[in-house]
């Protein structure tokens, strides 16, 4: 969807606030219906912060209580028996899987999505770049639970082929090795992934190589660069940090997906060492396979391993934020 | 293109040798030839396979002709021009697959009976059964969230826009963004911990409108705000010259005005959160019987249904065939609200300019 591609900029730097300004408002905001209309914006961009805060103090509260009974070590122990009295769970298969289902996403995902963003930007009939970009936006609409339908019943019967051929040519390595089970691993995920947050990736790139300046690139023509040498030395350069930036939405998008794994994979509580074999799980999935019988106690163990996703995805949509901010002239997509 | 111009012409001494326009395609069916060549007689079976052999053999096919006539660097610009087809056409094959699929499988059971009952007296592996409860509840809790989203996101924005400077209104469009990223999961786990756990509420569609509003307010506040900011000064110093108030400018005059973008950004955020299935699973979950009380009990959800059509069947075809009517249910609603809104957006573009 395109919502997250917008910019960060702030308000214009024109409107500094200066002593004059601040005294216009001031005497302004005097009248009874500004003060209260004044009042209710702020106060909707006030109440926003404190859904945001207050996600992190009860997520933190009720973890807090989890954790404090829990007699494994939160971060390494390889059990989630929330059951037992006292209970032993800790978090890192979930991390585990989480990291490496979304490296093999972004693996995928990035080259190929920078690809298509060229593609629509620099390679496409005119004609066709429209309708395919438009069609793009429309996919990322698509909602992650179809994708998980479409993943358990169409992609992972295809898979078969693919995985005998890795076990059979890469095996050795012991990352490809597979054992023959269905073919509900992390790698199915990943590659799950990588489709669903292609089409996100492809809109904040395609955006940001269509801001290249059109100079750049006739002076490198003009020099008898090649169209890939253009892009090489014009375009890549120039749109790298938008690259980074979309890469890290995608991986927001990754990290958190829920449903898609949740029907995708087939979990188990332990980590495997071949990506083929079905096995392990993500903190979205666990989440949501577990949810359904679990006690109380194993609510709050839930919301302990999801205080984890939230921290791990704040940290990477704010450096993407950043990462964006800092680039003041990009500008948003499908604006 | 350039390299193409000079087709059929004998060698010109002003430029080097290029290949015929059509070598490109010419490579590509031969290497799709030799790609299901191989994997017949090796007897591969898998699709995926052979086309990813044809991809490999475009590129190297490609780089090898083209060095050989055109030299190096040429070589480089036809194979870097090969790898983007390549990979838009192996990102377009599984999307199409996913429209193509689940129109395919969905129209199996989709008809008037399946859209207006509900899965009362349908045991999972049976058939029959159809979506009416889970539409009517994902009616219900999604039009709740807006209903709290939509105001509280629209005077975000407004405020960030209008009136915001200074720290609180960066602190304000940050957070915003991070928001928009926050998986929905978590909203869901938040919800539950505040709502379900502390105090002590059930659950209902309504616990699920929450979660559904939280990941919507910042969709909102970001769309909104991109629309006010095209409403020219003009417009407002007009206003304001003639003595109107600030807030009856913003509610008269930048409202009005963007009021075309603003629709189209609150339907794509319908859209978006129509789909979430995850704070629908922790805080809804679901029923077989039509509840159309958000406020008590559990509800079912269309995409909730999906996955649980999908989860308790032990495989049966019956529930997948409804999951799969679900799910082209789910896409026809979730696009013809994208369509819509595109369509609203080009039609009411704010005037910028004179």
């Amino acid at each position: 969807m395109d919502i997250t591609i917008q910019n960060t900029d702030a308000p214009p730097p024109a409107h500094r606030p200066s002593a004059a300004e601040q005294k216009r408002a001031g005497r302004g905001a005097t009248r009874p219906g500004d003060r209260i209309f004044l009042g209710l914006s702020r106060g909707s961009g006030i109440f926003l912060l404190v859904i945001m805060a207050a996600i992190a103090v009860f997520l933190t509260y009720r973890a807090s209580l989890a954790i404090s009974k829990d007699h494994g070590n939160f971060l390494t122990t390889f059990e989630w028996n929330t059951n037992l009295t006292p209970p032993v769970f800790g978090i890192a298969v979930l991390a585990f899987g989480t990291v490496v289902s979304s490296i093999i996403a972004m693996a995928i995902a990035v080259p190929v999505a920078v690809g298509i963003a060229l593609f629509l930007t620099h390679y496409s009939p005119r004609r066709l770049a429209g309708p395919i970009a438009y069609v793009i936006d429309l996919l990322a609409a698509v909602p992650s639970i179809v994708y998980g339908l479409w993943g358990a019943l169409v992609l992972v019967p295809h898979m078969d082929g693919l995985f005998g051929w890795l076990n059979d040519y890469l095996g050795w390595t012991g990352i490809f090795s597979w054992q023959g089970g269905a073919p509900r691993s992390l790698l199915t995920v990943g590659i799950l992934l990588a489709i669903m947050i292609l089409p996100i990736i492809t809109n904040v790139s395609r955006e940001v190589f269509r801001q290249v300046p059109q100079m750049h690139e006739e002076a490198a023509l003009a020099l008898g660069a090649t169209r890939w040498e253009v892009i090489r030395m014009a375009v890549l350069p120039f749109g790298r940090s938008g690259v980074i930036s979309a890469s890290m939405l995608g991986l927001g998008r990754a990290l958190g997906e829920t449903m898609a794994v949740a029907t995708v994979l087939s979990p188990t509580f332990d980590i495997q060492t071949s990506l083929l074999d079905p096995g392990g799980g993500t903190f979205a999935q666990n989440i949501a396979s577990k949810f359904g019988e679990a006690t109380d106690q194993g609510r709050d163990a839930l919301i302990a391993s999801g205080l984890v996703l939230f921290v791990i995805t704040l940290l990477v949509n704010g450096a993407a934020r950043v990462i964006i901010a800092r680039r003041k002239e990009y500008s948003g997509a499908n604006a | 293109m350039s390299t193409a111009a000079v087709t059929g012409k004998r060698r010109s001494t002003l430029r080097g040798a290029s290949l015929p326009k059509w070598s490109p395609w010419a490579i590509g069916v031969g290497s799709i030839a030799v790609g299901l060549g191989i994997s017949l007689a090796a007897g591969l079976d898998s699709s995926i396979q052979w086309a990813l052999m044809a991809a490999v053999l475009f590129v190297l096919g490609t780089y090898v002709i083209a060095a050989r006539v055109e030299g190096r660097r040429q070589a480089k610009d036809r194979v870097a021009t090969s790898l983007v087809w390549v990979c838009f056409l192996l990102a377009v094959i599984p999307l199409a697959s996913l429209v193509w699929e689940t129109l395919k499988r969905g129209v199996k059971v989709f008809d008037v009976y399946f859209l207006t009952h509900s899965m009362g007296v349908v045991a999972d592996t049976e058939t029959g059964g159809g979506i009416y409860h889970a539409i009517l509840g994902t009616l219900e809790q999604v039009g709740i969230a807006t209903v709290i989203a939509v105001p509280i996101g629209v005077m975000t924005a407004v405020y960030l826009v209008e009136y915001g400077r200074g720290k609180l209104a960066r602190a304000v469009t940050f957070f915003v963004d991070v928001m928009t990223g926050i998986p929905s999961i978590v909203a869901g786990l938040f919800v539950l911990s505040f709502w379900i756990l502390i105090l002590k509420m059930g659950y209902s569609g309504f616990a699920g409108s929450l979660a559904l509003a939280i990941l919507m307010m910042p969709v909102v506040v970001r769309s909104t705000e991109e629309m006010l900011k095209l409403v020219p000064n003009e417009l407002r110093e007009a206003s304001l010259a003639l003595g109107v108030p600030k807030w009856r400018t913003i509610l008269k005059v930048v409202l009005p005005t963007s009021i075309g973008g603003i629709t189209t950004g609150v339907m794509l955020a319908v859209a978006r959160i129509t789909g979430e299935t995850a704070p629908v699973l922790l805080l809804v979950w679901g029923t077989n019987f039509i509840n159309s009380d958000p406020f008590k009990d559990p509800q079912a959800s269309l995409p909730l249904y999906i996955y649980q059509q999908y989860a308790n069947s032990a495989g049966s075809g019956a529930a997948y065939d409804r999951a799969w009517a679900a799910a082209l249910a789910l896409i026809a609603f979730v696009m013809i609200l994208n369509l819509v809104a595109r369509g609203i957006a080009r039609w009411k573009a704010p005037k910028t300019g004179r």
